[in-house]
């Protein structure tokens, strides 16, 4: 059992020179049976077992991750927080991830560097400042905190934006939501882990599932093969983002998701020089820089089906192009680190969530390039989903049977990113 | 980047095509006789393996023509190209 981490913990460990941390979370061998079982140890699966122990007093789960947690999509994204979606649903849903992405350095004992910059949207032309004072409007009475900016405004908010009158792509206005931010991805993978494994969750590294059982008769699952032998479970969670249709499969049935690589980029580290998130849905770009000083950059997936987390060269070469119409003194800043993850889209960008065709096996998959922001809601929903065998509220828009009825959620079009 | 062999125009940079998703899906027919399960897997429910893909290619800065590759998604080597009223290769194991 990991200690408590507080200033007074700090200050005595200092005392012995700092020799004597306990490890922050067991590596214990997987048991026969659990009560749950969720594969994959990246965010998504840490948070639903931690919500499971905490909220619905299940502790009896074991996480089962193919690598090392949280060394997927959750050490591979860009860190952004946001809530800025058009529909109802996805509204509701993301902010009550935003609500608790405050609360969470807090309530998992762990600085998760919770930083609430700010994202700033910039629009390049007439056509594009209607649409985003569109988007403002609906998202305010939706309940999320967005406001409209003036171009001078957004020179103020972020002087180095390209403020030329002959631009190319010239910056007339944009949109801006307070309340988002980012957050140290890896602390928040952490900070689950260790949470979780306080209350009794089983956290299994370097065991990947290569199989998923089912009763011949009723077809309900009934535990899974790994490379650790069988582990039996009557519910089973799956949160493996770009390899979902890969467990799907195992299991027998189609998900609607297709699996495309997602790139990000760091620079050299430099001196404070952009405070905000910014992006630019028409170049396809954001940026924001972290606290060690390094650009992070990210831009639109690769445009055709992908399980290589490298990422090609005309998508790396579009995102960088519209980075410095955007920001032209960042021409000459190089990059240090290149990499991609593999996010499964779903038609509408809008996430699979809830019940699958296989009773007892709970789906967590379709975030695309956003299951980061998503984290603490998608868990606590996915755990109350599991715990109750009914799809939690937030999530019942985003359930695999708006396909059939054609009930999409449809935020690609109605943000015009992919989200 | 890919180099692409168009079934017309011989090898050429991956900027010059789109991509179309997973080959070899026909439309149902009649429309008015489908069922909301098969339209939504003819629309939505794809293959989306981790390997080998057919799938449709467009040579839109080229010839604008349409064909089908043979992919993996793993390594993105392309095993085959073939227009598209050509039936899928048989590769060697």
């Amino acid at each position: 059992m990991s200690e408590r981490y507080s200033a007074f913990a700090l200050a005595r460990h200092a005392l012995t020179g700092n020799r004597d941390w306990p490890q922050a979370w067991r590596s214990p061998e997987p048991k026969a049976a659990y009560d749950v079982i969720v594969i994959g140890g990246g965010g998504h699966g840490l948070a639903t077992a931690y919500y499971l122990a905490k909220n619905h007093g299940i502790s009896n789960v074991a996480v089962i991750e193919k690598g090392w947690i949280g060394g997927g999509n959750s050490g591979r994204n860009t860190t952004i927080v946001r809530s800025d979606y058009y529909y109802p649903a996805s509204a509701a849903f993301f902010d009550r991830s935003v609500t608790l992405y405050e609360g969470l350095s807090r309530a998992l004992n762990f600085n998760i560097m919770f930083s609430q910059r700010g994202t700033l949207t910039v629009a390049h032309s007439r056509g594009e400042v209607d649409f985003q004072r569109r988007l403002v409007n609906a998202m305010a009475l939706n309940g999320i905190d967005m406001r409209t900016v003036s171009r001078e405004e957004c020179f103020r908010l972020c002087p180095i934006l390209n403020c030329t009158p002959d631009a190319r792509y010239p910056i007339l206005g944009g949109m801006v939501q307070d309340r988002a931010g980012t957050a140290r991805h890896d602390a928040v993978v952490w900070g689950y882990a260790r949470a979780a494994d306080r209350l009794g969750v089983d956290i299994i590294q370097n065991c990947a599932v290569t199989g998923i059982r089912r009763d011949p008769v009723t077809g309900a699952v009934t535990g899974v093969e790994t490379e650790k032998g069988l582990i039996t479970a009557p519910k089973v969670g799956i949160a493996v983002a770009g390899h979902s249709t890969v467990l799907a499969d195992m299991a027998g049935f189609r998900l609607p998701l297709r699996s495309l690589a997602l790139q990000a980029f760091v620079s050299e580290p430099m001196k404070p020089v952009i405070d905000m998130v910014v992006s630019s849905a028409l170049l396809g770009v954001y940026v924001s820089q972290s606290d060690k000083g390094g650009l992070v950059i990210g831009g639109n997936a690769d445009a055709y089906a992908s399980y290589a987390q490298r990422g090609n060269l005309p998508s790396m070469e579009a995102t960088l192009s519209g980075l410095i119409e955007m920001i032209p003194s960042f021409a000459r800043v190089r990059l240090l680190r290149q990499w991609a993850g593999i996010v499964d889209y779903a038609h509408d960008s809008s996430p699979v969530l809830g019940l699958s065709p296989v009773p007892g096996l709970f789906l967590n998959c379709g975030w695309g390039g956003g299951g980061f922001k998503a984290i603490p809601a998608g868990g606590e929903t996915t755990a109350h989903t599991i715990a109750t065998g009914q799809p939690h509220p937030l999530i019942e828009a985003f359930s695999l049977g708006r396909f059939r009825e054609l009930a999409m959620v449809d935020e690609a079009t109605a943000a015009g990113i992919e989200h | 980047m890919l180099l692409i062999s168009c079934p017309w125009c011989g090898p050429r940079d991956e900027d010059e095509f789109l991509n179309g998703g997973e080959a070899h899906l026909d439309r149902p027919e009649p429309p008015e006789a489908i069922s909301d399960e098969d339209w939504a897997a003819y629309l939505f429910f794809h293959h989306n393996p981790r390997g080998m893909l057919a799938e449709r290619w467009a040579h839109s800065y080229g010839c604008r023509r349409w064909f089908h590759a043979l992919r993996d998604t793993v390594t993105h080597r392309i095993h085959a190209t073939y227009k598209l009223d050509e039936p899928r290769p048989e590769l060697p194991e």
